[in-house]
């Protein structure tokens, strides 16, 4: 499909360090949510968001070429994400869901645990929901 | 590991479908891992069922946060039975789908919506607090949703824009309710709710959340005054899709009344119950009214499920051990029924391309073991001893004439004349007289290979097994209901159960 619309130059160029800039800042916001605003809700909408602007500057097959595989499995890969951090707890006889941490305090990334792979995989769905429905609607116009 | 019977019947079908999504590129392959999935729910729902009869009420609590404050499961014998048929009436549709639904939808997703909707059900017959009870519900309308509208045909647009509006429609008061429910009695868990609404007794702010409520799960349920999102929207799918949507979703609306008007909403049961029993009155005559004049075979169907839930809701109106354990038992046995019905109608629209009544005929004459099966359901949809709905209907009537309720007894008896009308017609129609002689065959009409008949029948006839043997050997199931009913009264196990030792 051809597509016929404006692209700024401006925006295009910006947008190839506006990209990386915004996904670390998804990623972060992803990170800090356990105890302060944010979250994988947060960060995910924000990984989003990041793409989109890209497509705006680009088009939607380069946005493909960077998520290399279809949205739909970050769909999957948060799901499955959302229910290994459920069943984990089980190995240790726990109730289903119940939040286990590592004890040690990592660099960067702060306390790990179960409640983080499920923020992960929030991230890893909203990314995948919105990026399948948003490429989805400009593929078909 | 350690993991209480009831996350099973959330996981399963939650892992069957993240393993059908990254199975996406290879959907002839979700048919059997799908299947493999449905298996093991009804697995499952037979553990979850075992574990409630022999230690009664069970519960979990998610991420180990006690209740009131943390998420509870809870399964008394009515959600164990429920999530058990809800296993085998995925297993039965699952079957069924692999001959019924057309490569098109299956590569679109038909089988992961279908579990997470199975995922839906079952976690709505589990929730132990209202607000997820909520969520639940939310959760099996999306996937129903994607189901209905999956394909695109022009007539399933229209129905699922009818299906999502009142539905949503539903939603928002069932969440004002929620809303008002937390603002006046401060908390949301239904077992610690119970104690608190028993505390303040009658007052007209309670009634008011409570109509709230039967306003929200009547929607759902497709009571009177709200059920014309049904017939509107059941016929549109394929017919498995229909089929598992009679079958298990306002049911979901009828188990969802029975958990809060016997748990919760009991403080001025002259005035609540005497509301649920004018409202089933009014859906059982009204609904089978639309079934007799109906054309589509398909709507008739949709009639008679709307007119049935009436009996489910009446016994919970009339509100004795005996009509409580009558709607129960009727509950079930009409699941299991009505998903029978939807799926035959499926098969004759398959062999013959058509659903209008007039242009159908002569079916006795092709598949005569379908017809019986057919007469089968028909006849225990009606009532007629000694098949499962005869059972419900005369433990409902019993005690509807205990209670001196007359009307409502000779509303129940004219809904079962009414079914037997429809039902003949039906039969007269589509089975007997003969077919239409200027008709050309459509183009569309399919004789079925060798394997696709035998993931036909195997559903139909397994499920008429279950259903005759709740009408030959109703003893067990009856007691199980009669049991399950006594839980619904005396809810002390239940309360006690879910909070623990907690006051």
């Amino acid at each position: 499909m051809k597509e016929h619309r404006f692209t700024s130059l401006i925006l295009a160029a910006a947008t190839q360090y506006l990209l990386p800039l915004l996904l670390f800042l998804s990623v972060d916001i992803l990170l800090r949510g356990h105890n302060k605003p944010g979250g994988g809700f947060m960060g995910g909408i924000m990984g989003a968001s990041a793409l989109a602007l890209y497509f705006m500057a680009h088009d939607a097959r380069s946005v493909r070429r960077i998520l290399r595989i279809h949205p739909r499995y970050f769909l999957a890969i948060g799901l499955l994400a959302a229910a290994v951090s459920g069943l984990l707890p089980l190995f240790f006889g726990k109730p289903f869901m119940t939040g286990i941490w590592w004890d040690r305090h990592l660099p960067v990334i702060g306390m790990v645990g179960t409640p983080l792979l499920f923020d992960v995989g929030v991230y890893n769905v909203v990314v995948g929901v919105i990026m399948t429905i948003f490429l989805t609607l400009m593929e078909n116009r | 590991m350690s993991a209480s019977p009831l996350i099973w019947p959330l996981l399963v079908p939650l892992l069957t479908a993240i393993g059908l999504l990254f199975l996406w590129r290879r959907p002839s392959w979700h048919r059997w891992v799908g299947l493999a999935g449905a298996f093991g729910l009804l697995a499952a729902g037979l553990f979850l069922l075992r574990t409630v009869m022999t230690e009664g009420v069970t519960t979990a609590t998610i991420g180990g946060w006690p209740a009131p404050y943390g998420i509870v499961l809870a399964a008394d014998r009515l959600s164990a039975a429920l999530v058990a048929v809800a296993g085998l009436l995925g297993t039965a549709v699952h079957l069924f789908s692999i001959s019924g639904v057309d490569a098109r939808r299956e590569a679109y997703g038909y089988y992961p919506a279908l579990h997470l909707m199975l995922m839906g059900v079952c976690g709505a017959f589990v929730a132990g607090d209202i607000f997820n009870l909520y969520v639940w519900f939310e959760v099996l309308l999306m996937a129903s949703f994607m189901l209905l509208e999956l394909g695109g045909e022009r007539i399933q647009l229209e129905a699922a824009i009818k299906y999502l509006a009142l539905n949503l429609l539903a939603s928002a008061v069932f969440l004002s309710g929620v809303g008002f429910l937390y603002g006046f009695a401060g908390s949301l868990n239904m077992a610690d709710l119970a104690g608190r609404l028993a505390q303040r007794g009658p007052s007209p702010l309670s009634n008011g959340v409570a109509m709230l409520f039967l306003l929200a799960f009547g929607t759902k349920a497709a009571l009177f005054p709200f059920f014309f999102w049904l017939p509107a929207s059941y016929h549109a799918p394929p017919a498995p899709i229909s089929a598992v949507f009679a079958g298990l979703l306002t049911k979901v609306g009828v188990y969802a009344l029975y958990r809060t008007f016997t748990l919760m909403f009991v403080a001025d049961v002259a005035f609540t119950h005497g509301w649920l029993m004018i409202l089933a009155g009014l859906t059982m005559v009204i609904g089978l009214l639309g079934a007799v004049v109906q054309e589509d075979l398909r709507r008739v169907l949709s009639f008679n499920l709307v007119g049935h839930i009436g009996f489910m809701v009446l016994g919970l109106g009339l509100f004795t051990p005996l009509a409580l354990a009558g709607g129960i038992f009727y509950t079930i046995h009409d699941m299991i029924d009505i998903t029978i019905l939807f799926l035959i109608a499926g098969v004759v629209h398959r062999e013959t391309g058509r659903w209008r009544m007039e242009s159908l005929g002569g079916f006795y004459d092709r598949a005569p073991f379908l017809s019986l099966l057919f007469l089968l359901a028909a006849f225990s949809l009606s009532g007629i001893p000694p098949l499962s709905g005869f059972w419900g209907k005369l433990a409902l009537i019993r005690a509807a004439l205990a209670r001196e309720q007359y009307l409502a007894t000779a509303a129940a008896l004219a809904a079962t004349f009414l079914t037997l009308l429809s039902m003949a017609q039906v039969w007269e129609a589509v089975f007997w007289k003969d077919r239409p002689a200027a008709d050309p065959e459509p183009a569309d009409a399919l004789r079925p290979t060798r394997w696709e008949k035998v993931f036909q029948m195997t559903p139909i006839v397994g499920l008429t097994l279950v259903s005759l043997a709740m009408g030959l050997f109703p003893e067990p199931f009856f007691r199980y209901a009669e049991a399950a009913a006594r839980g619904l009264l005396e809810p002390s196990a239940y309360i006690l159960a879910v909070l623990g030792g907690t006051p």
